[in-house]
């Protein structure tokens, strides 16, 4: 027979919420750390780094997340390599959020002026002293309220994680509509945990926009 | 008097446009040396050319005993003999006059905090704003943010300072403010290679005017120059501006 949802059920769907976070989390750390490689060699003066990096994006941008897992969640293991449903997911995710990040970030360094690079260049800092305190502390200010925004967006996909496995808000979901039978009330729950995590990341990139749109410094 | 700069039949093309066809000509230590010209006349390109913003496709520029085309050539050794000054100031937005001006002296020359501030305070003198350092640039005028440009470039000690057209987005009362500044660089006997539109200013303080027309040295001498142009080109170039 079926049970009535109940608080009890909630509890259980806040179990899997954590895993959603911490999926999450690991999409936007590593995410973050590959994007800011691949932002960087994407404006990087040579074609061989710029080419190649760009066409990497296009690919994993170019194909659904959903498919990149079941790649490497089905295909390594026909190689001869095993791997778990969250080590898959977490891949997926991070392929997927360093390919956005990197493009959005490339964007945000080539939108400092080209004349701040210059006037960089020609006191005679190195690459990096010139990217650490000229270029990034202005690309950051433009960087801040897109990023934000996309981490919407990351949070949401982590829910195709379920598919593979990974007991996440939305696989928990799965079950507990499986044991009440009230899918209505059971996703309503899932979306509204969704939003919680959700909106106060896009009220803060509103207010980031508004902020760094006032004052340039 | 030894040679500072020292162009040698230089060539430069943007894709098939040629911008500098041949220009040779010497900077001396303590000399100003001024270029003048039409827009697109190649004199910006020239100047930019030194601190190798611009890559030249022929000839040789010799920057303080260093060939810019040298495959080995250390750039960040070039660039510390060089300053140079924009016509849109190119300050760091985000960082105040004290650090624009103290950012490559700590990190690039390795002063301590104390003395890169005391320089900073020292070149702010120079060009009259000492009681600047805390400000951003923002909340500077055109004529105050190209001093302190100035004066970053001063803190780094080159052995020859730029000047590309330092003054032309600013009104004539900030203009006199900024010339001053560079007047007073070279009664100091600072080397300068200046690309500007103020011509009464070059001849008072020009020791060489290079009139460049068609990415060619038309015509060159002394400050005596406009007064007396050989050429029908320069003789139409100064009735222009009168």
């Amino acid at each position: 027979m079926f049970t009535n949802f109940s608080l009890i059920h909630v509890q259980v769907l806040l179990g899997g919420l954590v895993w959603t976070v911490v999926l999450s989390l690991i999409s936007f750390f590593f995410g973050g750390i590959v994007g800011f490689g691949l932002a960087l060699a994407g404006i990087s003066k040579s074609r061989w780094v710029a080419k190649p990096i760009a066409d990497y994006v296009a690919l994993i941008q170019g194909s659904p997340v959903l498919v990149v897992m079941f790649v490497i969640y089905f295909g390594l293991p026909i190689l001869g390599i095993e791997v778990g449903s969250l080590a898959a997911a977490g891949i997926a995710l991070v392929l997927f959020s360093s390919s956005y990040l990197g493009t959005i970030w490339r964007a945000c360094l080539e939108s400092v002026p080209k004349t701040q690079w210059e006037a960089a260049d020609c006191l005679a800092l190195s690459y990096w002293q010139r990217m650490g305190f000229v270029v990034l502390p202005q690309a950051i200010r433009i960087a801040t309220p897109p990023t934000v925004g996309f981490m919407v967006q990351i949070v949401k996909n982590t829910s195709l994680a379920s598919v593979i496995g990974v007991v996440d808000v939305t696989y928990v979901g799965k079950q507990v509509n499986g044991a009440t039978f009230q899918p209505f009330t059971t996703y309503l729950v899932i979306a509204l945990l969704y939003f919680c995590l959700c909106y106060p990341l896009s009220v803060l990139s509103r207010r980031f926009e508004r902020v760094y749109s006032v004052n340039r410094r | 008097m030894s040679i500072v700069v020292k162009f040698d039949n230089v060539h430069l093309s943007f894709g098939a446009s040629p911008v500098l066809r041949g220009v040779s000509f010497e900077v001396h230590k303590g000399q100003v040396l001024v270029l003048i010209g039409r827009s697109g006349s190649g004199k910006s390109t020239a100047l930019r050319c030194v601190d190798r913003l611009e890559r030249i496709n022929d000839g040789d520029i010799t920057v303080c005993g260093r060939s810019i085309s040298d495959p080995n050539l250390d750039l960040r050794a070039l660039r510390q003999d060089v300053g140079i000054v924009f016509q849109s100031y190119n300050l760091f937005p985000h960082l105040t006059v004290e650090q624009n001006i103290t950012l490559a002296p700590r990190w690039v020359k390795k002063l301590s905090k104390a003395a890169a501030r005391e320089q900073a305070r020292q070149v702010l003198c120079q060009v009259g704003l000492e009681d600047k350092m805390d400000a951003y640039p923002e909340q500077l005028s055109g004529g105050q943010q190209q001093r302190v440009a100035i004066a970053r470039s001063l803190a780094m000690k080159p052995k020859v300072m730029l000047f590309d057209e330092v003054t032309s987005a600013l009104d004539p009362e900030l203009t006199a403010e900024v010339l001053k500044v560079v007047e007073d660089l070279a009664r100091g006997g600072m080397t300068m290679l200046l690309v500007t539109h103020e011509m009464a200013f070059a001849a008072r303080i020009a020791d060489r005017i290079v009139f460049m027309h068609q990415g060619r040295v038309w015509e060159e001498g002394p400050r005596t120059l406009l007064s007396d142009p050989q050429t029908p080109e320069l003789r139409t170039f100064v009735g222009s501006l009168h």
